[in-house]
């Protein structure tokens, strides 16, 4: 074997009680494309901060082409060569695309204008460099990044997450790019927990499982069940069976909504019409930034419609588009929001407040006074069933992890027995044993003839959960396609705004 | 020489207090820092200047005794906010405590004292304009700081410096990410505010009114931090808004001078008045704050 370009011995990285990174060594080939394969949480983004510098190791050693390697900061990595494209992207909103790669890369305005047309060409990574990255599709944005990171000629190229944000076609464009660029002399570390894409684009795959290296293989030898077993430590539990169901009544019922927020940067909705009925999961598909937290916010009642815009949107038979979240949650509405800190939960509070902050109608209030024994109860009955490892009621809820937070707060919306339940991202950050615990969860509500609505990013947890799916691309949603007679490539190409609008491609 | 003319000859030197204080905090925000201490550095550096010029040091000195000290004194507001991540809102109002405090301390014995003004440039062929002619007569300091503006205009249109001061602004995360060190373009910016808030006091006490009083700064330094605010955080607008309070800070006397038969309190109130009002009606417009607001203003950066 040839001299490893970079290797890790003994990383550690501690957050307080939390170890991320337990004693990691890692060896990246030359000219290779190398997994970094583990379940969310599993140290892996960790353990690209601490090659880039971004973040400090407490422990541990690494050497870059036969020298030791101080990974003090990112602007050291840069000068030897690391680059790195982030999963939430390091863009400027306010600055054109070829200002933000001023910013990194030396050279006239004209020169790099030129530089980012050619690159651009070369590698498939067409983007007009005079845009403001505003204005820009989450695609063209990690294009930007990707293009930012190869005008300053890296040895290895960090790609954290990828695919998470692009359609099934634009997945295939980015591997021809990291192949042509592997084939030019570049190494990859491609960070992924999606076990059929680094099949098809690795050469070797190191996994991680809760912060410690759990094996070193070659993706191509073995199928995604082994790779998911060594990934998860245990073996996959079972999607639920979603039972056939007639008809119910409509629960929420959107009818050709148009608005335009406040915000400059937000996206335009313009003429959405949907409707969940009782029994009926519905799935809105899309890549995000395409409108997805703009219709989250009218539906939850976070943005209010104007007075003009009253007989839009219906939840159980009545116009609510003028109502506050409190009123429509009186209704029987019930959301889990996309950021669970800050929307979903007070991160400064216990969960036994946070319990209360909407499920005070369960008999949690005593002549308007708080109940603390019946919210500890409820509480407690939720960190039970829905299996939040947590060390009490009285923990805060910022000190939980993304996936035991996200498990409490679906847990304390479903206890509410809503009529009508919207979930935005139900498994964002969350481990795969719990994500399938919550869409099991999901589907039995379902059965049970509860309306459920669903936003996500993921297409095959889309197609697991939903009867209908629908596909939001530019403030436009597709009309409802049936999910079991729909393959994942005809929502990708409403993903990418094939019949919404033909003329803009996403990515 | 009536209202017209009078507020014209004297528009541009009222101005110069708020424009170079305001350019100042200008990029100190751009950067992400609110510094609320700008009346407080006004104070300190006018003192400086006063003492210096008084004792026959020079404006030339004045002016740079009034920069680096009112500089020295911001950075105590840098390791205070950035050093110890404290809160810049609090922290900006102490410094301009300080600053005030120190001023009225070393300014009690010259009270009420004098010094001699700056002499008037006139800007050739185009100060012999009728009516507008007397626009361009002004003291080197206006006209410098007519350049000033004109400089930091051009750094944040076209200049790597600028892009990087933007982008520390909007999202210091990412810089740190792509290699630029938050905290050092945080510092001077810092720094460059509160030598601009320095040269803003001494243009107040040794050329503007050449006298000094306690308390002389009188709330400039507020105006001009509105004035970034008012200016949506564009130079040009805020060169256009120092002008304006130039002139109507003028009003008042031109008033007096006409005979007017107004009380001069509230004369001299329409400042305020004025502040409160375009402010408002800037902040109505939620799409332009957006647009060009600082995302991380006065946030700690953490990473």
């Amino acid at each position: 074997m040839t001299d490893p370009l970079l290797s890790l011995r003994g990383i550690s990285k501690s957050y307080g009680q939390i170890h991320a990174n337990q004693g990691i060594d890692l060896d990246v080939a030359p000219r290779s494309i190398h997994a970094i394969l583990g379940e969310n949480g599993a140290g892996k983004s960790t353990l690209m901060k601490l090659i880039y510098g971004v973040e400090q190791p407490d422990d541990g050693t690494a050497i870059w082409e036969g020298e030791p390697l101080s990974l003090a900061s990112p602007a050291q990595a840069r000068r030897k060569g690391i680059g790195m494209v982030f999963q939430h992207f390091s863009l400027f909103e306010t600055l054109t695309v070829v200002e933000n790669i001023r910013l990194v890369v030396k050279g006239r305005t004209a020169d790099l204008t030129e530089r980012i047309r050619t690159l651009g060409r070369d590698f498939g990574l067409e983007v007009d460099p005079l845009a403001p990255v505003h204005a820009l599709s989450v695609g063209e944005r990690q294009r930007v990044e990707i293009i930012r990171c190869l005008m300053t000629n890296p040895k290895l190229l960090i790609l954290d997450e990828p695919t998470s944000v692009l359609p099934p076609q634009s997945v295939d464009k980015l591997f021809d790019t990291l192949r042509r660029l592997r084939d030019g002399g570049v190494s990859i570390l491609f960070i992924s927990h999606k076990l059929e894409e680094i099949r098809a684009i690795c050469d070797h795959a190191t996994i991680l499982r809760g912060g410690r290296v759990t094996g070193n293989v070659d993706p191509r030898d073995h199928d995604a069940h082994d790779l998911a077993c060594m990934m998860i430590g245990r073996d996959m539990p079972d999607p639920m069976p979603a039972l056939p169901l007639s008809g119910g009544e409509k629960r929420l019922e959107i009818i050709g909504l148009d608005h335009q927020p406040d915000d400059p940067f937000a996206v335009r909705l313009s003429n959405i019409s949907l409707s969940v009925r009782a029994g009926e999961i519905l799935g809105i598909a899309g890549i995000s930034g395409n409108g997805q937290s703009e219709l989250a916010s009218l539906i939850s009642g976070e943005a209010v419609l104007p007075r003009e815009q009253r007989d839009r949107i219906y939840m159980m038979g009545k116009d609510v588009g003028t109502l506050g979240a409190a009123a429509r949650r009186q209704r029987g509405f019930a959301f889990v929001p996309e950021d669970r800190l800050g929307r979903g939960a007070v991160p400064e509070m216990s969960l036994v407040l946070n319990s209360l902050l909407t499920a005070h109608p369960l008999g949690l209030l005593r002549h308007g006074l708080v109940d603390r024994a019946s919210a500890r109860a409820l509480t407690n009955e939720c960190i039970r069933q829905y299996d939040v490892r947590t060390s009490g009621p009285e923990a805060e809820a910022g000190a939980l992890s993304g996936g035991n937070l996200q498990k409490f707060i679906v847990g304390r919306e479903i206890m509410l027995s809503p009529k009508l339940l919207f979930v935005a991202q139900p498994t964002w950050g969350v481990d795969i044993g719990a994500a399938t615990a919550i869409r099991r969860r999901l589907i039995t509500l379902r059965n049970e003839g509860m309306a459920i609505l669903v936003i996500s990013e993921e297409l095959e947890e889309l197609f697991e959960l939903c009867d209908a799916i629908q596909v939001l691309h530019h403030g436009r949603l597709s009309p409802p396609l049936a999910t079991r007679d729909t393959r994942p490539e005809e929502i990708g190409r409403y993903m990418m705004g094939a019949h919404s609008s033909p003329e803009k491609a996403v990515a | 020489m009536n209202a017209i003319d009078f507020i014209l000859a004297g528009m541009l030197g009222a101005a110069t207090p708020f424009l170079l204080a305001a350019l100042g905090e200008l990029v100190a925000e751009r950067a992400g820092v609110l510094n609320l201490g700008v009346e407080g550095l006004m104070a300190f550096g006018a003192v400086l200047a006063f003492i210096i010029v008084y004792h026959g040091g020079g404006h030339f000195l004045g002016f740079v005794a009034a920069g680096l000290g009112s500089a020295v004194l911001s950075l105590v507001f840098a390791v205070v906010a950035l050093g110890f991540r404290a809160n810049q809102v609090a922290t900006g109002l102490a410094i301009g405590i300080l600053g005030q405090g120190l001023s009225a301390l070393f300014g009690k014995t010259y009270e009420s004292l004098t010094v001699k003004g700056l002499p008037k440039l006139a800007f050739p062929w185009l100060s012999e304009i009728p009516v507008l002619g007397s626009l361009f007569i002004q003291d080197i300091v206006v006209w410098l700081s007519l350049a000033a503006t004109l400089a930091l205009w051009g750094m944040f249109a076209y200049t790597k410096t600028g892009l990087v001061v933007r982008a520390v602004g909007e999202n210091p995360k990412a810089a740190h990410a792509i290699g630029y060190s938050v905290t050092s373009v945080r510092v001077f910016a810092i720094a460059f505010g509160g030598a601009m808030a320095g040269f803003a006091g001494a243009y107040a006490a040794v050329v503007y009114t050449p006298l000094w009083a306690d308390g002389m700064i009188a709330g400039r330094g507020w105006i001009a931090i509105a004035l970034v605010v008012f200016g949506t955080w564009l130079t040009g607008r805020i060169f256009l808004g120092a002008c304006l309070f130039g002139a109507v800070s003028l009003m008042g006397l031109a008033a007096q001078a006409t005979g007017l038969d107004v009380p001069s309190q509230l004369l001299s109130s329409l400042p305020y008045l004025v502040t409160i009002i375009v402010l408002g009606i800037i902040s109505a417009d939620r799409r332009l704050l957006k647009l060009n607001g600082v995302a991380s203003l006065g946030e700690p950066f953490e990473r």
